[in-house]
């Protein structure tokens, strides 16, 4: 259609155009001034089909904090999508409005077809638990600023690595820097799919499994933890056996390394306790203040404004 | 068992016993006005069994969905009772409403004017995903 570009997968971005995305973010945090006004007369839609706090609430501050405007809804109860209106017409009558459209939406593949109704950029701001790679972004984001590197790096993923789509997104995305390894720590129940174990071992990089958080923690550099939630599971006594497990708090940090970097996509329920908020390895509402940062480097890069 | 050559047409060859059936439906042959012959487990060397479908007509044929059903198939365009091009069909890069997405969280389970599209990703194991949400035909 045009030569306009999306951001729908991670690997939508060559790891040079994610180094330039941390570089621009980076950047507009050292010199906010050059950056307040750059968006002016531009508008982005966030069109969330599904509700979110912190994605389209960090879109809407990104574009706002480049001097641009928002417009959108934030549940398709508040859209047409409640009259039986399809994403296709939607897009094409925001597309007349906007000048980049950041979506959420509960079907998987809803963005690709945003993207081939219009020719303004679209945004994937999660469709349904296949791709988040804004998320991504913030994760990149803020693993490169806490470890000042994206490569040799033990990376533990723990809870729900079945479902959970940030994990994967972020696997896929560390598969590309050398030096890699994952542990993957998990209930059988909820045990990375075999697409990413496949994914893991064309890459060569360096995997293995375990069902207690205690067992890799001594190891880890960067732990990503992510919900286990209790509708997961196929009956009620293997979710009160497991889900102490994956639940962080300071005593199980007793041997992690001092550097670690704690990370969660959020929201959090009970699986860290309030308790390691306070600890400096807890990262994540730094990652959430990344997000907005990558969020406008992101909007400026897909603009094509520098 | 005779069946008369082809004059000016297309000759459906190496297709797997038992599909041409399948096939002759899938490319539309039942709408065509003119003679087409589907011939079961005709004797091969090369597979034991085979089907041929023989079409009295120089059409334009799907070869994406032919090559996606069996890349197998050879085409063979007669012209003047001659054969004037040999066609090997390979696995098509992408597919379009030839297989319908499966996933019920894919958007195109919701919204009936999307194309179902299928790309390959691994061509040894003959491996298509959705397009729009990664889904493995079956």
């Amino acid at each position: 259609m045009s030569n306009v570009r999306n951001l729908i997968n991670i690997t939508d971005l060559s790891l040079a155009e994610i180094d330039h995305l941390i570089e621009i973010a980076d950047d507009i945090v050292a010199h906010p001034e050059m950056y307040n006004e750059i968006c002016a007369h531009k508008k982005l839609a966030t069109l969330f089909f599904e509700p979110s706090t912190r994605t389209r609430l960090s879109f809407e501050a990104a574009m706002l904090e480049l001097g641009g405007s928002v417009l959108g809804f934030s549940s398709a109860n508040s859209s047409s999508a409640a009259k039986g209106e399809s994403v296709s017409d939607t897009i094409r009558t925001v597309g007349c409005y906007a000048d980049i459209i950041a979506m959420r939406h509960p079907k998987e593949g809803a963005p690709i077809v945003a993207a081939e109704r219009t020719t303004v950029p679209i945004i994937n701001g999660g469709d349904g638990g296949h791709f988040h790679p804004t998320q991504t972004l913030t994760d990149l984001l803020t693993i490169k600023r806490k470890k000042g590197r994206l490569n040799n790096l033990v990376i533990g993923l723990c809870g729900d690595l079945q479902f959970g789509r940030t994990v994967h997104s972020l696997i896929e995305a560390m598969l590309r820097y050398e030096n890699i390894e994952f542990i993957l720590i998990s209930p059988d129940e909820l045990k990375v799919p075999d697409y990413i174990k496949e994914e893991m071992n064309k890459a060569g990089v360096k995997w293995r499994e375990v069902t207690r958080l205690e067992d890799a923690m001594s190891e880890l550099d960067i732990l990503y933890m992510t919900r286990v939630q209790r509708e997961r599971f196929f009956n009620e006594a293997d979710y009160i056996r497991l889900k102490d497990s994956y639940i962080l708090n300071l005593d199980k940090l007793k041997t992690a390394k001092e550097d670690l970097a704690i990370l969660h996509p959020l929201p959090r329920v009970n699986e860290i306790s309030v308790e390691v908020d306070d600890d400096p390895r807890a990262c994540y509402f730094f990652q959430a203040l990344c997000g907005k940062h990558i969020r406008m480097a992101l909007i400026l890069f897909l603009l094509g404004i520098k | 068992m005779n069946i008369d050559g082809v004059n000016n047409g297309i000759v459906l060859d190496h297709i797997k016993a038992g599909e041409s059936m399948r096939i002759y439906h899938l490319l539309g042959l039942d709408k065509l006005s003119c003679s087409v012959a589907v011939i079961q487990n005709v004797n091969s060397t090369k597979y034991g069994k085979k089907d041929i479908i023989k079409i009295d007509e120089d059409i334009n044929l799907d070869f994406d969905m032919l090559g996606y059903i069996d890349p197998n198939i050879t085409v063979n365009h007669v012209l003047d009772s001659k054969l004037v091009k040999k066609v090997h069909l390979e696995l098509p890069k992408e597919i379009k409403n030839v297989i319908i997405c499966k996933n019920p969280r894919c958007i195109t389970s919701v919204e009936q004017e999307i194309v179902h599209k299928f790309k390959l990703v691994d061509k040894t194991k003959k491996v298509y995903r959705c397009v729009y949400c990664d889904h493995e035909a079956k």
